[in-house]
C-alpha cells in the first residue's frame, strides 16, 4: 500500500474518478492551468483536458449554479471553492437549489454534485482563509456534510461522495493536507457516509470529533494515558448524516462527553450532539457534556498570538478531557 | 512541629493495607522523598516516600497492622519548627497555628485537602443520572459512599465499585466460614528447611510471602483438575509471519500470539460463561465482565496484571493493552488497579519453552488456561503426514465451579478460534 499525504490521497482519488466516469468534472478557480492553490488538482488538467479540468471565473454562486444545471443533465461535477471562507456568495444556489431539488420535484431530478472545499485555520490564514462554515449546511436537510481526518477515509468517503446521488458538501482541513500521510489503497473502495469511526478506544472519557481535531485528540489521547486516563476517540467523519449509534454506544461505556470542533461555539455543531446525548442517553450521564470549540469571536486573527489562541490544541483537549475524567 | 504521615491510597480500590516493614526509626532523619515503610497490599507492596523531611517523633502503628486508608501512622519532626519539644508536639503546633492564623478554621481545611471542599458538602445529596440509575439498580445508597470525584462526587465508577465490593464482601464471609471448617482440620506445618553450613538463607521479600500466601490458600482450597488440548496453530504462525514486520512498523509493538490468544479465550469465555466465575461459598458468581489476567515473571517476581474487558478490545488493542502492561511490569510501575479485577487468567507459559504446565488457579477465579510453546510436529492430516506447527493449552479448573464437559467445552472452543486463522485472515 502506497503512502501518502491527506492531500495526494485526494488528488489520487479526483484522478482516479474521473479515469473511471467520463461524466465526471471538476472546476473551481485555479484548478486547471495552477492545478489549485493546494495543488490538490495538480497534473489532472493535462491528463483528462480542458473539458473535464476546468478553471471557472471568480464566482462562486455560477460555479455552484452551473454544476446544478450540469448534474440536473447528467453529469457528475465536482465543484471546487477555492477556501471555504468564500462559499458564502453560493449559498443561495446551495441550500435553496441543490439541497431541496429532489424534495421540490418529487423525485423528478437529482443534483449528484460533490462540492469541495479547503477550511479550518491554523495556517496563518487571518480572517479571510481560516473559517469553519460546517455548521451552516449540517443545518440543512437535503444536504450531506463530509470531513475527512486520514487519508485513507479521505479517500474512501470521497469516492462515496461521489457516488451519492445528492449534494455533498466535503471539506478538507488545511492543517491535515501535508501534516498527515497515511497508508491508502490501491483500488477504489467506498466508506459510507453516516458511520464513525471509532480510533481509539479507551474507558473514561469519549471524546467526539472530525477532522483535524481527531487527529490532535489522537495525540492528547496519548498523553492522557500516560496519566492513566483512557479515552475512547470517536471520529465523526460525516456530521451530516451523523451516527447516533456510535455516539451512543461511546456514552454507555464512559459516561463522560467532551466535543471538540475548531468552528465557533455558539450554534456550533457540537450542540446537536450535545442535544442528542442528553434527549437519548440521561441514565448514562456522569457529567455535563463539555464542549472545546473555538472562541465566539468574528474570525480567526491573523496575528500568531490570536491565532493560537483560537485554535484548538492537543493540549487544550488535555485538560479538558482531564478534568472531565477527575469530575 | 510534627507533620502526621497518614496510609496513601495505593490504587483506586484499595481500602487498607498491611504495614509491612518500618524501614525509619523514631530519631532517624528523613530525607523528602524517603522511603519511610512498606506496605503491603492483596497483591502488591509499595515502599511510601516520605512527604517532607525532619525526623522520625513517632510511629503509630505496628507492622502487621492493617490500616484503613487515611489513617494516621507516624509523625515527623520537622525540622526548625520546634522540632526540640518533643515533648508536646500537638499543643506546639497548634500554638503556632493559633499565632501566626486566627482563623484556624480555614487553615484546617487548606491542610487538609482530602476532605470533602464545603462546595461539595453542598452537593451531597446531588448525584448524576448515571449515579443514580446504578445505585438503584444495585440497591445501593450512594450517600454511604465515599466519593472519588472532584470535592468528593460520588462517581458512576465509585458506585460500580461498591457493586462489586458487595460481592466481595459476600465472598469473604463465606471464605471466613471455610476457614473455621479448615480450622477444626489438624493443623499439618510445612516440613522445614534442612538448613547446612555454607547454605544462604534469603529473607522473604513481602512480594514473596504474598505469593506463598496466595499459592498456599489456593492449593489448600480449591480443588484442582485439569485438562489438555492440543491445537493446530499453522494457520496462525503464518498469519503472524505475514503481518509481524508492518505491524511493528506501524504501531510500535512486536505481534505476538498472546493478543490471539486472548482474543480467542475472551470470546471462549462469552460462550462458556461459567468458566468466568467465582466459587462463593453457598453460590457461584458469573462474572459479567471478561478482565484477563496475564502471568508475568518479573524481577521482583510473579505479577499478574489485569486487561479489563478485554473482549471488548481488537488483536491490535490487545497487542497494545498488554505490551502496556509489559512494560510497566518491568520497570516496576503497575498500579494497584492494573493488578485487581481480574476475572480469568492466561499463563504464557510457552515463553520459557514448556509444552505441558499444571498452573496454579488464581483464586478466587475458577480457572487458568496456558498457552504452551509452538513447537512443529508430525502430524496426520487426512491419510498423510504433514509438518504443522502445534501449540498445546492446558487449563486448571475449580472443580467446584465447572465440570470437566464444560473446561473441554471451553478449551474447544479455543482449539476452534484459533484454528480459524489463516494466512490471509485480516486483524
Amino acid at each position: 500500500m502506497a503512502q501518502m499525504t491527506f492531500l495526494e490521497a485526494i488528488r489520487e482519488t479526483l484522478r482516479q474518478e474521473l479515469a473511471r466516469d467520463e461524466r465526471i468534472i471538476v472546476y473551481g478557480e485555479d484548478v486547471g492551468v495552477r492545478g489549485g492553490v493546494f495543488r490538490v488538482t495538480e497534473g489532472l488538467q493535462a491528463e483528462f483536458g480542458e473539458e473535464r479540468v476546468i478553471d471557472s471565473p471568480l464566482a462562486e454562486a455560477a460555479i455552484i449554479g452551473t454544476a446544478i444545471g450540469a448534474s440536473v443533465n447528467g453529469l457528475r461535477p465536482i465543484p471546487e471553492i477555492q477556501f471555504a471562507d468564500f462559499i458564502f456568495p453560493a449559498m443561495n444556489q446551495i441550500i435553496q437549489e441543490a439541497a431541496r431539488m429532489r424534495y421540490r420535484s418529487n423525485n423528478d431530478f437529482e443534483v449528484p454534485i460533490v462540492i469541495r472545499a479547503p477550511f479550518g485555520g491554523g495556517v496563518r490564514g487571518g480572517i479571510y482563509h481560516s473559517q469553519s462554515i460546517e455548521a451552516f449546511f449540517a443545518h440543512v436537510p437535503g444536504m450531506k456534510v463530509v470531513i475527512p481526518s486520514t487519508p485513507y477515509d479521505a479517500k474512501g468517503l470521497l469516492a462515496q461522495s461521489i457516488e451519492d446521488p445528492d449534494p455533498v458538501l466535503f471539506l478538507e482541513h488545511k492543517g491535515l493536507y501535508r501534516s498527515i500521510r497515511g497508508e491508502v489503497p490501491e483500488e477504489r473502495y467506498l466508506l459510507p457516509l453516516g458511520k464513525a469511526d471509532l480510533k481509539r478506544e479507551g474507558k473514561d472519557v469519549t471524546l467526539i470529533t472530525y477532522g483535524l481535531m481527531t487527529q490532535l485528540a489522537l495525540k492528547a489521547a496519548d498523553s492522557l494515558a500516560e496519566e492513566g486516563i483512557q479515552v475512547d476517540v470517536l471520529d465523526l467523519r460525516t456530521i451530516r448524516p451523523f451516527d447516533k449509534e456510535a455516539i451512543f454506544a461511546s456514552v454507555k461505556k464512559t459516561g463522560k462527553v467532551l466535543i471538540i470542533h475548531e468552528d465557533n461555539r455558539t450554534g456550533g455543531f457540537g450542540g446537536e450532539i450535545s442535544a442528542v446525548i442528553a434527549e437519548e442517553m440521561l441514565f448514562d450521564l456522569d457529567a455535563p457534556i463539555m464542549r472545546l470549540t473555538g472562541p465566539d469571536v468574528p474570525a480567526m486573527g491573523f496575528s500568531p498570538p490570536l491565532e493560537h489562541a483560537f485554535m484548538i490544541s492537543a493540549e487544550k483537549i488535555v485538560e479538558e478531557a482531564r478534568k472531565l475524567a477527575k469530575f | 512541629m510534627a507533620h502526621t504521615v497518614v496510609m496513601p491510597q495505593l490504587g483506586e480500590s484499595v481500602t487498607e493495607g498491611t504495614i509491612g516493614q518500618w524501614l525509619k526509626k523514631v530519631g532517624d532523619s528523613i530525607e523528602e522523598y524517603e522511603s519511610l515503610l512498606e506496605v503491603l497490599t492483596d497483591k502488591v507492596n509499595a515502599e511510601v516516600p516520605s512527604p517532607v523531611s525532619g525526623t522520625m517523633s513517632r510511629i503509630l502503628v505496628d507492622e502487621g497492622a492493617v490500616v484503613a486508608v487515611g489513617t494516621p501512622i507516624c509523625e515527623i519532626a520537622v525540622e526548625g519548627e520546634g522540632a526540640e519539644s518533643d515533648a508536646e508536639p500537638p499543643s506546639e503546633a497548634k500554638a503556632a497555628d493559633a499565632a501566626s492564623e486566627p482563623k484556624t478554621d480555614e487553615h484546617d481545611t487548606s491542610a487538609a485537602p482530602a476532605e470533602p471542599s464545603p462546595a461539595a458538602k453542598e452537593g451531597r445529596g446531588r448525584y448524576s443520572p448515571a449515579v443514580r440509575r446504578l445505585a438503584s439498580e444495585h440497591g445501593i445508597d450512594p450517600a454511604g459512599l465515599t466519593g472519588t470525584g472532584s470535592g468528593g462526587r460520588v462517581t458512576r465508577n465509585d458506585v460500580m465499585k461498591a457493586a462489586e465490593g458487595g460481592g466481595r464482601k459476600a465472598a469473604s464471609a463465606s471464605s471466613a466460614s471455610a476457614a473455621s471448617s479448615e480450622a477444626r482440620m489438624p493443623a499439618v506445618a510445612g516440613a522445614p528447611a534442612n538448613v547446612e553450613e555454607g547454605d544462604d538463607i534469603v529473607q522473604l521479600s513481602p512480594i514473596r510471602k504474598v505469593i506463598a500466601e496466595r499459592m498456599v490458600r489456593s492449593k489448600m482450597t480449591v480443588p484442582h483438575a485439569w485438562l489438555m488440548v492440543e491445537i493446530d496453530v499453522t494457520g496462525l504462525v503464518a498469519l503472524r509471519n505475514r503481518l509481524k514486520d508492518d505491524f511493528k512498523a506501524r504501531e510500535g509493538a512486536s505481534l505476538t500470539y498472546l493478543p490471539f490468544m486472548l482474543k480467542a479465550v475472551s470470546t471462549a469465555l462469552r460462550k462458556i460463561p461459567v468458566v468466568n466465575a467465582q466459587w462463593n461459598g453457598d453460590s457461584i458468581v458469573m462474572k459479567k465482565r471478561i478482565n484477563l489476567g496475564i502471568a508475568m515473571a518479573t524481577e521482583r517476581g510473579l505479577m499478574v496484571p489485569v486487561v479489563k474487558d478485554a473482549d471488548r478490545l481488537s488483536i491490535v488493542g490487545l497487542a497494545a493493552a498488554t505490551q502496556d502492561l509489559a512494560k510497566r511490569a518491568r520497570s516496576g510501575r503497575l498500579t494497584m488497579d492494573d493488578l485487581s479485577g481480574g476475572t480469568f487468567t492466561v499463563d504464557n507459559t510457552g515463553a520459557v519453552g514448556t509444552v505441558l504446565t499444571y498452573p496454579v488457579i488464581n483464586a478466587p477465579e475458577a480457572a487458568i488456561v496456558t498457552m504452551e510453546s509452538v513447537v512443529k510436529r508430525p502430524q496426520v492430516v487426512g491419510d498423510m503426514i504433514a509438518v504443522r506447527s502445534m501449540m498445546n493449552c492446558c487449563i486448571s479448573f475449580d472443580h467446584r465451579v465447572i465440570d470437566g464437559a464444560e473446561a473441554a467445552q471451553f478449551l474447544g472452543e479455543l482449539k476452534q478460534s484459533l484454528q480459524a486463522y489463516t494466512a490471509d485472515s485480516t486483524l
